[in-house]
């Protein structure tokens, strides 16, 4: 069971109260001061990628953040209810893994070549923003659910002592 | 004793999103802040950003970009000293400053010495994309050394 559960309206505005309450609980949770900005770069990542699909997809649908103190562990699960491949590039996993636009190799860094962006307006890859979370936490897991995608990643933490 | 109240910065680029509840309580989202400004020095124009570039505030910041440029500013140097927070959402925001500005051979210069902000730059590789400077004058030399 999750030490906090949140659902919120696919609303950009909301990602920041994720990253907000993603932090705090972190901090809780005792996770190091030093990895505090990674978690909040990296829940911001994974919620803003869900909040986009959901508005394109299911804008009625919550998208829910979890978080979990396993105590030598904090565990952030993202979770969208919208098709991982109903539009190419834009939701799902597979443009991740087959670096067209963005590759996320095992340093530790994701690479992106601005010269394959359509126009100077185009979004960046949804990819990129869950090549961006590889970069931050070490240990993610994307996998496919029944109704969308999960990203679950986690950092380490220091029990604290009683 | 009479109330004080203290106006919040007034942006001249509205915000975007849905800002205050309709029931009229102070959402958490009012106090998101993003504060943009931009002068002219040494004939190139610096923007200089404040606080969070998000999912939510990076249209701001897009509008800014496209405006100076839409005014035939093609020099731009972003300052992003007092940035507390960037995601991929802004950077795709420089990105696209970047290529608008190189479609009129101008340039898209970063003050950044904050660690936390230069990470996702070098996580990006977009390191090696934008010339990243520790100070203002300091990108405005190096941009006036290539002229």
């Amino acid at each position: 069971m999750p030490t906090v559960e949140v659902t919120f309206t696919p609303l950009p505005a909301h990602v920041r109260t994720a990253r907000l309450v993603a932090t705090a609980v972190a901090r809780r949770s005792g996770v190091d001061e030093a990895l505090l900005d990674e978690v909040r770069l990296a829940v911001g990542e994974a919620c803003s990628r869900a909040v986009e699909a959901h508005r394109r997809h299911c804008p009625a649908e919550p998208v829910r953040l979890e978080l979990t103190d396993l105590g030598e562990r904090f565990e952030v699960v993202v979770t969208d209810a919208a098709p991982p491949d109903a539009v190419p590039g834009q939701g799902g996993i597979a443009p991740v893994m087959d670096g067209a636009a963005v590759s996320a190799p095992d340093d530790g860094t994701a690479s992106f070549a601005p010269e394959l962006m359509d126009s100077p307006d185009s979004a960046f890859p949804a990819a990129f923003g869950l090549a961006v979370i590889s970069g931050l936490a070490d240990d993610v897991r994307i996998s496919p659910t029944d109704s969308g995608l999960s990203v679950r990643m986690s950092w380490p933490a220091v029990t604290a002592a009683m | 004793m009479p109330r004080r109240i203290i106006p919040r910065p007034v942006s001249p680029y509205p915000a975007v999103g849905p800002g205050r509840s309709d029931d009229g309580c102070m959402a958490l989202e009012d106090f998101v802040e993003l504060k943009l400004g931009h002068h002219t020095k040494d004939g190139i124009e610096v923007v200089d950003v404040e606080g969070e570039i998000d999912v939510y505030t990076a249209p701001r910041l897009r509008e800014l970009l496209i405006d100076l440029v839409n005014k035939n500013n093609y020099q731009l140097v972003v300052n992003m000293e007092k940035v507390e927070f960037l995601d991929s959402t802004g950077l795709g925001v420089l990105v696209g400053g970047l290529k608008r500005v190189r479609a009129y051979d101008g340039s898209l210069d970063l003050v950044c010495t904050q660690e936390r902000i230069l990470k996702i730059f070098r996580i990006t590789g977009l390191t090696k994309v934008f010339g990243i400077h520790d100070t203002v004058d300091e990108a405005i030399a190096a941009r006036k050394s290539e002229k």
